[in-house]
């Protein structure tokens, strides 16, 4: 079934369009960066400047944003499109009563259509780590520290964890709805409220019942501040790009607000990357916690649900 | 005795407030074919879905092939090919790979898959078309695809829900025929329903009706007319070439009859029923007195009347089951 899972994601249109457009950004965004690359590691004020391959991914001369913000943006897309229509798809065109007729689990069912949009997307992701790191090396002829590598290899995990989030909850909406259209429109509104409104939301809350800055203490701007990051933090975009903005710049000690107290006596050095993992460890749970719980509700939704042409 | 295939015991399906199924008991033996016939929303959907484990009864239990359909579904799947009534396939693939995907999820092994899903195919009649993909197929061939996918299992019992919905009088025909020869070539158990009575009364050896989720009768087509008429219901009418000419002389004869329950005449058209088959002797003494018999018209009660007869008393309680045939 997976099999089956993966050649028809390959085959179909939608993802052809899809891979398309991230290897279009993929490649402007390389083109920016090994454009001013040379700037970027001949900075030495900056801690992080000898990490060549991890700077090709996050530099840019502003005119595009670079590869792992566009990645927040288009990685719910993907994985909303391989996701929003597989189980109701299936129900409509009569295929479902067929497939769950024959002596296969139900969940099996379910899994495989996770697991099949999950590999095409791990490939894909991994191709153009791949190729990003092949291609350096050959322009450049820099060594590869082992450091770098793993750290990308990170981010593209992560990154496949943020597909499997939207993935999970697009399929789990294709459980829900019975039409497709409906379940990849709901799916499409929740990523722009997420992406576009939820900070609106939140600042519009928070503002409400926020004093005066100027009135209050230190630790309380603090306290407000944590609360406003923790609130976005519901955003699994959020949780995406502060992992990865950790992972991929090693200078990033801290996620919150960093008092000067704390500050004080710090050497601007890049972090080892233990230390970024265990930084990022929370967001990437939760976003982990996230994509079982939309997988497991799936789960729940149609183990027991009535299948009827 | 032998040892039924299907068994379902006290069978009941609630929506909310509406029973779908209630208190369904059916046996099924090995290697019949039964019509489980009713209108729709009579639940026979449900009730099949039930067998399979597809949905869960809310009291009674399902017993097919000895597994219990609720509790362990993947067993009774695995013996059971079940075809629903609007089948669908994949349209971006041929016949022969939607055949192969349904076989590989049966466990066929990849080696035989090839030449079974071919023979398979063949059976159906849909070799010439084993490469087209199924968006191209009429309606009749996709039926006819659905039964390959059944047969692909090598299934003890075929489970066809609405099998002859929406193909032409041809296509039911030869479908209808090659279940049945299908089911005696292979012993195997086929339960079809339907709420086409004349589909059924060519294929079924026994018949179930179902009306708002009760199974008002079963048996064989005669079984059901004689639980339905009782014991009188041969109904000869017999046609004479003139209007028959009151008072006749010949009713307080016939009247005297010990077997004829009933007699009515309309003008030239006279009808008997009675408790054994009076149609030659009756013939016989028309003709010896003279009257001009010009047609003879033996009634035999159909799965129409029987039918016909369940939806009045269901609905009317009406007990008139005298039906004009011309």
């Amino acid at each position: 079934m997976v099999h089956k899972g993966i050649a028809d994601h390959i085959r179909s249109w939608r993802f052809a369009i899809l891979i398309a457009l991230i290897v279009l950004t993929f490649i402007a965004s390389m083109y920016v960066s090994l454009a001013n690359i040379k700037s970027a590691t001949g900075n030495t004020k900056d801690p992080d400047h000898l990490f060549l391959y991890l700077k090709l991914l996050t530099t840019t001369d502003n005119s595009i944003p670079p590869f792992h913000v566009f990645l927040s943006f288009l990685a719910p897309l993907l994985g909303i499109s391989l996701g929003f229509d597989v189980v109701n798809s299936e129900q409509n065109s009569g295929t479902l009563t067929r497939l769950v007729a024959q002596p296969i689990y139900r969940d099996n069912l379910l899994l495989a259509k996770f697991v099949s949009a999950l590999v095409i997307v791990s490939g894909l992701f991994f191709a153009l780590a791949l190729l990003m790191i092949g291609g350096g090396l050959v322009l450049t002829g820099v060594r590869m520290e082992p450091q770098e590598l793993l750290r990308i290899l990170g981010f593209i995990v992560i990154t496949i964890a943020y597909v499997a989030f939207w993935l999970s909850l697009s399929i789990m909406l294709s459980i829900l709805f019975k039409q497709a259209a409906t379940s990849a429109l709901t799916a499409i509104g929740i990523w722009l409220f997420f992406t576009i409104f939820y900070q609106i939301v939140i600042n519009l809350v928070v503002k409400s019942f926020l004093p005066d800055p100027a009135y209050l203490t230190q630790a309380q701007v603090i306290g407000y501040n944590d609360l406003i990051l923790n609130l976005q933090r519901i955003a699994p975009g959020q949780l995406y790009s502060d992992a990865v903005t950790t992972l991929l710049m090693p200078s990033v000690r801290s996620l919150g607000p960093v008092t000067m107290e704390q500050m004080a006596g710090a050497i601007p050095a890049p972090l080892p990357l233990k230390e970024s993992v265990m930084i990022v460890w929370p967001q990437v749970s939760g976003l982990l916690a996230s994509t079982v719980s939309c997988f497991a509700l799936a789960y729940f939704l149609f183990m027991r649900r009535e299948i009827r042409s | 005795m032998k040892d039924p295939i299907i068994q379902l015991k006290g069978l009941t399906k609630q929506y909310g407030r509406v029973k779908a199924v209630d208190g369904l008991n059916l046996d099924i033996d090995k290697g019949e074919i039964f019509g489980l016939l009713g209108p729709n929303g009579a639940g026979k959907t449900t009730t099949i879905l039930m067998m399979l484990g597809l949905t869960d009864p809310t009291s009674g239990t399902a017993f097919v092939c000895g597994h219990n359909a609720t509790s362990s579904p993947i067993q009774v799947k695995r013996k059971v090919g079940y075809m629903p009534d609007s089948v669908g396939f994949y349209d971006n693939m041929t016949a022969l790979e939607n055949l192969m995907y349904i076989g590989r999820l049966n466990g066929v092994p990849e080696r035989e898959l090839k030449e079974r899903s071919a023979e398979v195919l063949e059976i159906v009649g849909l070799a010439a078309d084993q490469h087209k993909k199924t968006s191209a197929f009429s309606r009749g061939m996709k039926q006819r695809l659905g039964l390959a996918d059944v047969l692909i299992k090598n299934p003890d019992v075929i489970i066809l829900d609405e099998p002859t919905l929406g193909i032409d009088p041809t296509g039911v025909r030869d479908f209808l025929a090659l279940i049945k020869q299908l089911s005696r070539q292979q012993g195997l158990t086929v339960l079809l329903s339907s709420h086409h009575l004349h589909h059924v009364q060519q294929v079924c050896d026994r018949v179930g009706i179902f009306v708002n989720g009760k199974l008002l009768a079963q048996g064989d087509i005669s079984a059901l007319s004689a639980q339905l008429f009782g014991t009188d219901s041969h109904v000869t009418s017999i046609r004479l070439a003139q209007a028959v000419l009151q008072p006749w002389p010949l009713e307080p004869e016939l009247r005297a009859w010990e077997a004829v329950t009933q007699f009515s005449i309309h003008e030239n058209e006279l009808e008997f029923t009675s408790k054994s088959d009076l149609t030659a002797a009756l013939v016989r003494f028309l003709v010896e007195k003279g009257c001009d018999v010009i047609g003879v018209n033996q009634k035999n009660y159909g799965l129409d009347d029987i039918y016909q007869k369940y939806f009045e008393s269901n609905s009317t309680k009406n007990t008139n089951h005298e039906k004009s045939i011309f």
